[in-house]
């Protein structure tokens, strides 16, 4: 799961050349002074950004609801994940889903978005509307194996879409006897 | 799925955060938990498997996005919810963790004394390690070293914790102690990139404490160590030299001296390295070469004074804030060594310095997420105008149809009920039959108009005695008895039949009450797509609206804040250079004159 380490290391100010005078005492005072009213002034804005993106938060909740409503009404939604197996080390380039003939989804990746479906993401590739009933899924997955060989398959499945929103996983491999999976959810 | 995921949209949450796109993993996994704790069986719903998980998560994704308040308030719902000890343990821990980052050190304390019992082993080693450190930030730092002697920590932590016992031992003053320790740490070895920083780290202040006690030979070794790609090299190149020259060995300060004068310009330990190399030529006695070495510097200083003039007037003229948000600017890690590096724009050329410095870095993480609020809000304006649009296409398409297709509906829906309730009466008298055996009930029509007939004859007939009537009542007697024959001898046969075919009504039955659904819900759609939306679109971008005037506001007075800090610095910087040219100019001409003075003298003899 999702885990970052928060290490705390602990700071150690140590001076080479620490011949200061009294002038230069007043002027530190001065900038410290100074940096005190700017700290005090930077938590009191950083408090009111924290508020405000609660608040947009909330707005894009809202409006993802809206949405969702609106463009993919449960009766007809369907929306189609990709992961990668665990462990795998394929490097995915492309997916392509066409949905009974129609092409739905091409996806290329980028290195980012590869590492986070490495270390257990799932995308989610397409979202859009399907008619009660069955319906073709071909998919089509291009990368390369860890040797630097060319990897490209090409499944075809069926799926159900019933009353309720449908969601389609695919597992992708790039080793094994299977080497895009089907996960009905 | 990969690995043991169920819940796919828990994986996309994951897949956004670990993308560092926190905003999106908040909002995705928000709304799942949210749709979760409202399921009246939340145990069917496959957030269940990883609910402990996201609660974490979700706590995680807020801290990494700086929203303390809400990540504390996360962890804080899971530790006072109903879960495990080892879930409620880990739980305060992160919470000490927030407390802590946000210098509250007694609730610190507080939230990890609430730990008992079973500790989940992947964080035994860090409580540890954030208990020590809360010890040294209350100024106890002779508690904090028992803690971490007690730490035996993996590869990734174990060079924190060395480091942090070194620096215990020290602010305990037990200086001996802490020498050894952090000389034991600097040969520690290293995992990944932050292990080899702590060690370099280790090493440049091991290095500097050597250093500041006389022990010169010993503080070059540990310099030595720090890699010269580091984070720390320019530092440990400077205290290297120093170290050398301090031992008067000046020919060997040189050697990391005039490797450091050829690095970046903007960086100050390779200013200062500007001022010592000549100051390390001229302890030679080769003042020929230390005029000319300060001259150099002196150039280089007077360059950097304009370029450091140049940046505060770029600031000033709000051109920094406009190079921070570039879009191609933030798309990989070394974003701010390449702004420096941009032709024609002095606003970045000293960025690094200001990352540097902690308040810079807060408040440019704050204005780079509210420009991207900023982003968010606008696009979801426009968003609200489309959704606008959509129903009011929706609406001219519908309006003129549903009319007509309700009447014809109704029309239907009174027919089918009615067969519907023909079919229902018909089961019941079929069912009823099992036990009460109703031949008559099951007559064909023939039959039954046969039977009415033969009533009416009887009737006709009356009590005559007449022998004509009397022949054609039994006549009619014969009939009946036929017929009832029939009824009762083909009753469990007509029965079975009349069952039979009730089951092939069912099928067709259900058929029909699928179409009648299929086009309920299809005529409820039609009405959900573009009714009552407006109140909700309203209100939406009334918020939308008020949102985008906040962000606007914050973040100017964010930008004028990041301008400040950074003039501020700036100027502290300038302040220094100066200081550095004048040394430079000085020793220009001391240099001349102590080399005309030994020409001079060598002259004379």
């Amino acid at each position: 799961m999702f885990r970052r380490n928060h290490i705390i290391v602990l700071a150690l100010t140590l001076c080479l050349c620490s011949v200061h005078g009294w002038a230069q005492q007043d002027k530190q005072d001065k900038q410290q002074q100074q940096q005190n009213n700017q700290q005090q002034q930077m938590r009191g804005l950083d408090e009111q950004v924290q508020q405000i993106k609660s608040d947009v938060l909330g707005i894009a909740a809202e409006l993802n609801q809206l949405e969702e409503k609106l463009l993919y009404p449960s009766g007809t939604q369907v929306a189609i994940f990709v992961a990668l197996a665990t462990g795998d080390p394929l490097r995915l380039d492309a997916v392509r889903l066409q949905i009974d003939g129609q092409l739905v989804a091409h996806y290329i990746y980028s290195f980012k978005e590869l590492e986070a479906l490495r270390k257990g993401g799932v995308q989610r590739i397409y979202l859009g509307n399907v008619a009660t009933g069955d319906h073709k899924l071909e998919v089509v997955v291009d990368g390369k194996l860890e040797g630097g060989a060319d990897f490209s398959r090409t499944e075809r499945f069926t799926f159900r879409k019933e009353v309720k929103p449908k969601m389609v996983g695919l597992t992708v491999a790039g080793s094994g006897n299977t080497p895009i999976a089907l996960g009905e959810f | 799925m990969g690995g043991d995921l169920r819940d796919l949209y828990f994986g996309e949450a994951l897949y956004q955060a670990l993308q560092g796109r926190f905003f999106d993993a908040i909002q995705r996994l928000d709304t799942e938990l949210a749709m979760h704790h409202g399921l009246d069986q939340p145990g069917l719903d496959t957030l269940h498997y990883h609910v402990n998980d996201a609660e974490f998560d979700v706590g995680d994704f807020e801290l990494n996005y700086r929203m303390h308040h809400r990540a504390g308030r996360a962890i804080k719902a899971v530790l006072e919810g109903a879960v495990d000890e080892s879930v409620r343990n880990e739980a305060a821990f992160r919470l000490a963790r927030i407390h802590f980052q946000k210098d509250q050190l007694d609730d610190a304390q507080n939230a990890l004394a609430r730990i008992h019992g079973v500790v989940p082993a992947q964080i035994k080693d860090d409580v540890e390690f954030l208990r020590a450190n809360i010890d040294m930030a209350m100024g106890k730092p002779g508690d904090a070293v028992k803690v971490l002697q007690l730490v035996h920590s993996d590869e990734s932590l174990a060079g924190f914790v060395a480091y942090n016992l070194g620096i215990g031992l020290f602010q305990d003053g037990r200086t001996r102690e802490a020498i050894d320790q952090l000389d034991k740490a600097g040969r520690l070895p290293a995992a990944d990139d932050a292990g080899l920083a702590i060690r370099d780290k280790t090493n440049l202040v091991l290095g500097t404490m050597l250093f500041e006690s006389g022990d010169f030979e010993r503080a070059k070794q540990s310099l030595d160590r720090i890699r010269l790609g580091g984070l720390f090299s320019n530092q440990a190149l400077l205290r290297a030299g120093w170290a050398e020259a301090s031992a008067q060995k000046y020919d060997r300060a040189l050697v990391p001296w005039n490797m450091l004068v050829e690095r970046e310009p903007t960086d100050a330990a390779v200013q200062e390295a500007m001022l010592a190399v000549p100051h390390a030529y001229a302890s030679l006695n080769l003042h020929g070469r230390a005029a000319i070495m300060y001259g150099k510097a002196l150039d280089q200083f007077n360059k950097q004074i304009e370029k450091v003039d140049a940046s505060i007037g770029s600031i000033q003229e709000g051109r920094f804030l406009k190079a921070l948000i570039r879009e191609e600017s933030r798309q990989d890690e070394t974003w701010v060594i390449r702004l420096r590096t941009l032709p024609d724009a002095p606003e970045t050329y000293y960025l690094m310095e200001l990352m540097a410095s902690h308040d810079f870095q807060t408040a440019l993480h704050n204005y780079l997420d509210l420009e991207d609020l900023q982003s968010r809000l606008m696009t979801w304006q426009t968003s609200l105008d489309a959704f606008g649009d959509v129903i009011r296409l929706r609406a001219q398409n519908y309006e003129p149809l549903l009319p007509q297709v309700d009447a014809q509906f109704r029309e239907l829906d009174s027919r089918m009920r009615l067969r519907l309730e023909q079919r229902r009466h018909l089961a019941q008298r079929l069912q009823a039959m099992l036990t009460a055996p109703r031949p008559d009930f099951l007559a064909t029509a023939e039959e039954r108009i046969a039977g009415e007939r033969l009533a009416l004859i009887e009737k006709q007939l009356g009590d005559s005695d007449n022998p004509q009537s009397l022949a054609l009542r039994q006549r009619v007697a014969r009939l009946r008895g036929a017929l009832t024959w029939r009824l009762q001898t083909e009753y469990q046969e007509r029965l079975t039949a009349a069952h039979v075919h009730l089951k092939e009504l069912n099928a067709d039955v259900e058929t029909l009450t699928r179409q009648y659904d299929d086009f309920v819900r299809t005529r409820q759609a039609a009405t959900h797509s573009y009714v009552g939306y407006d109140a909700q679109i309203a209100k939406l971008r009334e918020r939308a609206a008020d949102a985008l005037e906040r962000v606007d506001s914050l973040m100017d007075r964010q930008g004028k804040m990041i301008e400040t800090v950074a003039i501020n610095q700036l100027m502290a910087r300038r302040e220094r250079l100066v200081t550095q040219q004048t040394e430079a100019r000085f020793g220009v001409a001391d240099s001349y004159d102590r080399a005309a003075r030994t020409q001079s003298g060598e002259e004379g003899r």
